[in-house]
């Protein structure tokens, strides 16, 4: 899996609106590698500016959000769920679009702490609506109140639209489904310190990830305190997505098709599912974006359109199949 | 000092209550039957055992401490639950559902090492589930799913196992083989179980002491002659049974009979007795 992130960050790297040849592309590399760089033509500025930071923010972004997405199906014991579903995703862009609003953005941190406290809240929501283990909503129940909940944030971040003045309105629409040419080198680090420290905070759960997912009861007998450990989960988690979110904006369904797939190929061991996820996340994420760079070139599409463009009609089959 | 003490416990999910005033000792490797109707606490009752639902009132202790002052692993370690059933949403082998079971035993961020390996080969031998070690667990049938949650059990290593309705869905040749194990490990190790069965003829056959549950509170508590009487099955289930003495050990046996047959019954012993 990681080799298969290593091929793919290649070919990513190679492709874009600007054609730069392989040849070309590898003596940079070679001049980046033997330490000897400094950056010497308009080629070599798109590579490293450009396109290194991009590629690498869409594998963290990528990574983050399958993550989300295999921490709430464990949560949740429900294949179906992800943050973009479940409403978290769109929570914490509500929290980041209030920000924008109020002015939070000449704080430093201002927006994505509110994208965080966003993501948060809705975590907790979803999970009082989700109920008790004693009486918890059968699966499609929840799957209905992440519509509801969606629904909500969507008209509420219109009417946060509609007073913004317009100027900022397309950035906004475009951030809205999923945009990662945002990227500053500053971002992609702060992204990646996040992700990893979550990353670890995680895996250490991962063993407690298997015995939740045989049920609550059954975790409880066999020694895990589930509510510590679901209340830490659910916060880190929240943590991760609400990065995405704040840098990236709403990219839907990664965190579901991820997850399954990975699943699908390496069983349900949260030891490696975790780890896999997150590569085969990042570098599902990476495709993605170099499409959406290239397919109407020199523009570009959010790349939240791609994902959903594959990732819907995905989860409809898998509702259809009813066979997770 | 007791295993398992219940000192006028009390429970209930919403207003009303499950357990009422529930008190009991068992003693270290007693094997102890939990009956009565459905809906009669007998799950209720296994699951404040196990230290995952806490009394409301009155006490819990489990070697020799409340259940609610045990660390979840601590307990875990001492005391292992056999569900009735778990979820089987995610696909997991066999073998790793087993080797659950060592969980508690783990360290923080400690992997399986090489014995606990082999105390979950053990446990998957004694329930002869090793032919489908390697095979997903959702796709087991029930009973060899209930056999794969029993090695789970076993590789926990307790010294108290709650057992859940653990026979239900086992054949003939699988009750009888994890009858026997649960005799040689109450004999061998000192396990303590306690087991939640309908079946009254096998609680009566294999445990030492009954508690018969009715509405929450305890209907009568003793040796199987003591407690499977027919009049206590009127009384708990309504129904009419006749109670003989089994002739292989002379534990209570119990035929339930419709009610024509209780009448024929009826009708009979009157001719026949003086």
């Amino acid at each position: 899996m990681t080799f298969v992130l290593l091929v793919l960050c290649v070919v990513s790297f190679a492709v874009g609106s600007v054609p730069i040849s392989p040849e070309r592309i590898l003596h940079s590399l070679i001049k980046l590698l033997t330490g000897n760089f400094s950056i010497a033509s308009e080629e070599e500025l798109i590579l490293f500016s450009v396109r290194l930071p991009r590629i690498i923010f869409a594998g963290l972004v990528g990574a983050a959000l399958s993550l989300g997405g295999v921490i709430f199906q464990a949560i949740l014991r429900n294949p179906l769920a992800d943050p973009y579903i479940l409403g978290i995703s769109g929570g914490s862009a509500l929290g980041a679009i209030i920000g924008i609003v109020i002015g939070a953005g000449s704080f430093y941190l201002g927006i994505p702490v509110l994208a965080f406290l966003g993501a948060l809240a809705t975590v907790f929501l979803v999970f009082t609506v989700a109920g008790s283990a004693r009486s918890p909503l059968p699966d499609n129940s929840l799957l209905l109140s992440g519509v509801v909940v969606n629904a909500f944030f969507s008209a509420a971040i219109l009417f946060f639209l509609s007073i913004v003045n317009s100027m900022e309105l397309r950035s906004i629409t475009f951030w809205l489904m999923g945009d990662l040419s945002g990227a500053s080198t500053r971002e992609v680090a702060i992204a990646a310190v996040c992700l990893l420290v979550g990353f670890i905070l995680l895996y250490a759960q991962a063993n407690k990830l298997n015995l939740i997912v045989q049920g609550e009861d059954t975790a409880r007998y066999l020694g895990v305190h589930v509510e510590k450990t679901k209340r830490g989960l659910l916060i880190v988690t929240s943590l991760i997505i609400s990065v995405a979110v704040s840098l990236a904006g709403i990219i839907g369904f990664v965190g579901i098709m991820v997850p399954h797939f990975m699943r699908l190929v390496f069983g349900s061991d949260h030891r490696l599912l975790l780890p896999v996820s997150a590569l085969f996340g990042a570098s599902f994420l990476m495709v993605a974006d170099t499409l959406a760079r290239v397919v109407i070139a020199p523009a570009e599409l959010p790349v939240g359109v791609i994902t959903a463009l594959c990732g819907a009609p995905y989860f409809i089959f898998l509702l259809k199949r009813n066979q997770y | 000092m007791p295993a398992i003490e219940a000192r006028n416990i009390n429970f209930s999910y919403t207003a009303k209550s499950v357990i009422e005033d529930v008190s009991f000792t068992i003693d270290e490797a007693q094997r102890v039957a939990v009956i009565g109707p459905n809906g009669s606490g007998k799950t209720t009752l296994l699951k404040i055992i196990s230290g995952t639902l806490f009394p409301h009132s009155g006490q819990m202790i489990v070697d020799g401490q409340e259940t609610g002052k045990w660390q979840r692993k601590e307990i875990a370690r001492k005391v292992a639950m056999v569900p009735q059933d778990t979820s089987r949403i995610f696909p997991f082998y066999a073998e790793e559902i087993v080797l659950m079971g060592r969980f508690p035993h783990l360290g923080r961020y400690r992997f399986e090492d090489k014995r606990d390996y082999q105390l979950v080969r053990e446990a998957m031998e004694k329930t002869n589930t090793l032919a489908f070690a390697d095979r997903r667990f959702n796709e087991l049938s029930a009973g060899e799913r209930q056999r794969v949650l029993i090695a789970r059990a076993l590789a926990q290593e307790p010294e108290i196992l709650l057992l859940d309705e653990s026979t239900a869905f086992l054949d003939l040749k699988h009750q009888v083989r994890f009858l026997s194990l649960l005799q040689q490990l109450n004999a061998l190790q000192k396990l303590t179980v306690v087991f939640v069965t309908h079946d009254l003829n096998l609680a009566a056959r294999n445990a030492s002491r009954i508690i018969l549950l009715d509405n929450g509170k305890i209907y009568a508590i003793g040796s199987p002659a003591e407690v499977i009487t027919s009049a206590n099955i009127k009384g708990v289930y309504d129904v009419h049974a006749r109670v003989d003495a089994n002739p292989y050990d002379g534990s209570p046996s119990v035929t339930l009979l419709t009610t024509q047959q209780s009448f024929d019954f009826k009708g009979n012993a009157s001719h026949t007795m003086p």
